[in-house]
């Protein structure tokens, strides 16, 4: 187990906050967003992860964290969908280009 | 009535303000307004005239701006020399605004027409009261504006807008002298008045470089307001406007302004040599240099212009040589026989309509008033004894002899026996030989129009015995008493001058009946001759072209670089930074979309830039 350097688990961690970041970004699917977003929720609790085990000070706190991480993520997912059903009932659409309200 | 003499200029100003007023209302009306006002100006500066005679120098000022130590005054000054002026304007401006009357008949702007002429009347009355330098120039600024706007009249000529744009824009060359001139002086002397200037003059209080110096500026506002050379081109030019202007003009407000500030400087310009001398050259070459042009011009106008100039040129060298006197005197006769030929003139070609000598001829018989008047004020202009122009031509050939320039004499007979061979060349072309059969139907002029050749023609034959070697030199003595600094009251030249002169008035006149009246020299006898030279002198020896060539070239090019500059230099930094704000505030509203994408993504970019500057300056290491 211990073979397996912090490094790595980092640049697993990197690579999925990327491709979150890029569907958040770029995505025109608001479900595809959506997931996106989990993706870069779950990149950041990979790093709660490996810094609680290989961390300078090692503790079970961080393995906590990333818990409530989760499962605030899944409430905030829930919520988000939530919205994105309401959204969709009101304007037929889950096309995000044509969510620009926030422009007024 | 001295005390009151600040009401001659009112009365043409009143009128000029009545005119802009109900012009419209008034129509042809206004022509009496205008002749009722300026004759009203006439009579009083008449008494005024008089009362000078016997009564001392009237002098009121009022303090008009004071600025710390500097006070400034504001008023009017009677004196000799003004008193004459006022006359002479008012009477010369008075027979204007009535021959008008008849030649502007049917004219539709005739309201203008007479509300310019206040305005200009005012301006010369206002000139010749002022008693100090800073007020003058006011008024001669307003004569400027004028006399632009008077050779403007016809504008919608294009020749009448170029030449009252050189006139206002030759004027104002001189005009930037005068103004350094008046600003040199009041630095030397510290004030503008008259008084003050000649009494540290008399003092010794400014040094005789500054003297000269000052004089010599002051003149070159006198060369561009009198026409001469090398500033004469707008004078022949500004012919453009109405006849009875050009009269005015040309005898008694805008060209005669120049002698007048001369004149009046006079003890000025007497302190300093190097200044009497300069003004006498100039005076002199401009005598026989216009004189010259004026010997082939065929425009009936354009003749009479040269011939100003050419006296005007007569009249500085009279100051230039110290003759005072003869200067003023020549400047009198000259007012009333120039106004009485531009008068006789203007009836001409208001009854040919045109005003080219070659297409005149046998007038004589058919204008029976005109004619015999146009005789008399060429017969003047030429120096024929016994008329106005001998005795002040005399007065300043003598001046000129007395003065030590044998020179600059022999240029005036010379320029003398021109003046009377143009001057009858005219006569004999326009009065005499065959009549056009194109003219049957030219008529005399009106009553209105008559009556003001009249009077000037009666002044032209009898103005010059005022001041006579023969009986007595009233005018000079006059002119001369009390004020030392203004020189002798009469020159006395030697007696063979009077004689030379009147020879050599009679020989141009018989040169021009032979070639024009009787025709026994064929007219290409001289013209043939020196072809060249008369090419030259029809092109009025090339000045304006060689001004067009080099100055106004010269300035257009500076002008066409500068606009250069302001286009690309000037305007591209304005429109560049503007430019540039404005692509920024594009850019910027197109990023606000109201895409949530959008906006996280430009919160990623900029995170990334400040960790990219946090890597690049070390962060916290540092």
């Amino acid at each position: 187990m211990s073979s397996i350097p912090a490094s790595a688990f980092l640049a697993l961690a990197l690579i999925l906050f990327c491709i979150g970041l890029y569907g958040a970004l770029s995505k025109r699917n608001t479900v595809i967003v959506l997931i996106s977003i989990e993706l870069m929720l779950n990149a950041v609790n990979i790093n709660l992860v490996t810094f609680s085990k290989y961390g300078i000070k090692p503790s079970i706190t961080g393995q906590i964290f990333a818990l409530f991480a989760i499962t605030v993520a899944a409430a905030e997912a829930a919520v988000g969908l939530a919205i994105l059903i309401a959204l969709y009932r009101n304007r037929k659409t889950v096309n995000i280009d044509e969510m620009d309200t926030m422009k007024h | 009535m001295m005390e009151t003499a600040w009401i001659i200029p009112l009365f043409p100003l009143l009128s000029f303000l009545i005119l802009l007023l109900f012009g419209r209302r008034l129509k042809e009306a206004s022509a009496f307004v205008g002749i009722l006002l300026t004759l009203a100006s006439l009579v009083y500066s008449i008494l005024v005239l008089f009362e000078r005679f016997t009564a001392p120098t009237y002098k009121s000022e009022a303090a008009w701006l004071n600025i710390g130590d500097l006070h400034l005054t504001a008023g009017f000054e009677v004196n000799q020399l003004n008193a004459l002026m006022l006359v002479i304007v008012s009477l010369v401006s008075c027979l204007v605004h009535t021959y008008s009357k008849g030649y502007m008949h049917g004219d539709e702007r005739i309201p203008v027409f007479y509300a310019y002429l206040g305005l200009f009347t005012f301006a010369m009355q206002g000139l010749v009261l002022s008693p100090n330098l800073l007020q003058t120039y006011i008024f001669w600024e307003l004569v400027g504006v004028g006399s632009f706007l008077l050779i403007g009249f016809y504008f919608y000529k294009e020749e009448a807008k170029a030449a009252a744009k050189k006139a206002f824009i030759m004027t104002r060359i001189g005009d930037v002298g005068l103004l350094i001139g008046m600003i040199l002086l009041f630095w030397q002397t510290n004030s503008f008045e008259y008084d003050e200037i000649f009494k540290a003059v008399r003092e010794g209080a400014i040094s005789q470089g500054w003297i000269t110096l000052t004089a010599l500026l002051i003149f070159v506002g006198a060369v561009g307001k009198s026409g001469q050379f090398p500033l004469h081109t707008w004078l022949p030019d500004a012919m453009e406007g109405p006849t009875p202007v050009s009269a005015l003009i040309h005898a008694a407000t805008m060209v005669a302004a120049g002698v007048y500030l001369v004149a009046a400087l006079f003890p000025l310009f007497a302190a300093s040599k190097t200044a009497l001398l300069t003004i006498a050259i100039i005076g002199a070459f401009t005598a026989i240099f216009a004189a010259s042009i004026g010997l082939v011009q065929t425009d009936i106008k354009r003749v009479l212009a040269y011939s100003t100039v050419s006296q005007l040129g007569y009249m500085m060298l009279a100051l230039g040589s110290a003759g005072y006197v003869a200067g003023v005197f020549h400047l009198m006769t000259h007012a009333f026989f120039k106004a009485l030929l531009f008068l006789a003139a203007g009836s001409v070609i208001h009854a040919v309509h045109t005003q080219n000598i070659e297409e005149m001829g046998g007038l004589w018989k058919k204008l029976r008033l005109t004619g015999p008047l146009f005789l008399i004020g060429t017969l003047a202009i030429s120096g024929v004894p016994l008329l106005s122009g001998f005795f002040s031509k005399d007065e300043i050939l003598a001046a000129a002899w007395e003065g030590g320039h044998p020179i600059l004499f022999l240029l005036a007979v010379i320029a003398a026996f021109f003046t009377a061979f143009y001057m009858f060349r005219l006569f004999f072309m326009v009065f005499t030989g065959e009549a056009r059969s194109e003219m049957k139907h030219v008529h005399e002029s009106p009553g209105v129009m008559t009556l003001p050749m009249i009077v000037l023609g009666v002044l032209a034959v009898i103005s010059g015995y005022v001041n006579t070697p023969w009986f007595g030199t009233f005018l000079g003595d006059w002119l001369t008493k009390g004020n030392d600094s203004l020189g002798h009251s009469h020159v006395e030249g030697p007696g063979w001058i009077m004689i030379v002169a009147t020879l050599v008035s009679l020989a141009g006149i018989f040169l021009a009946w032979l070639i024009y009246g009787k025709k026994s020299l064929s007219r290409d006898w001289l013209s043939g001759r020196g072809g060249a030279l008369h090419t030259i002198l029809y092109n009025k020896y090339y000045i304006d072209e060689f001004y067009q060539l080099t100055i106004v070239s010269l300035t257009k090019g500076m002008s066409y670089f500068l606009r250069f500059i302001d286009l690309f230099l000037v305007e591209g930094i304005v429109k560049g930074v503007a430019g540039f704000v404005q692509g920024l505030g594009k850019t910027g509203s197109k990023v606000q979309n109201g895409q949530v994408q959008t906006y996280g993504a430009m919160a990623f970019v900029g995170l990334a830039v400040l960790v990219v500057i946090f890597a690049l300056t070390g962060g916290y290491l540092k």
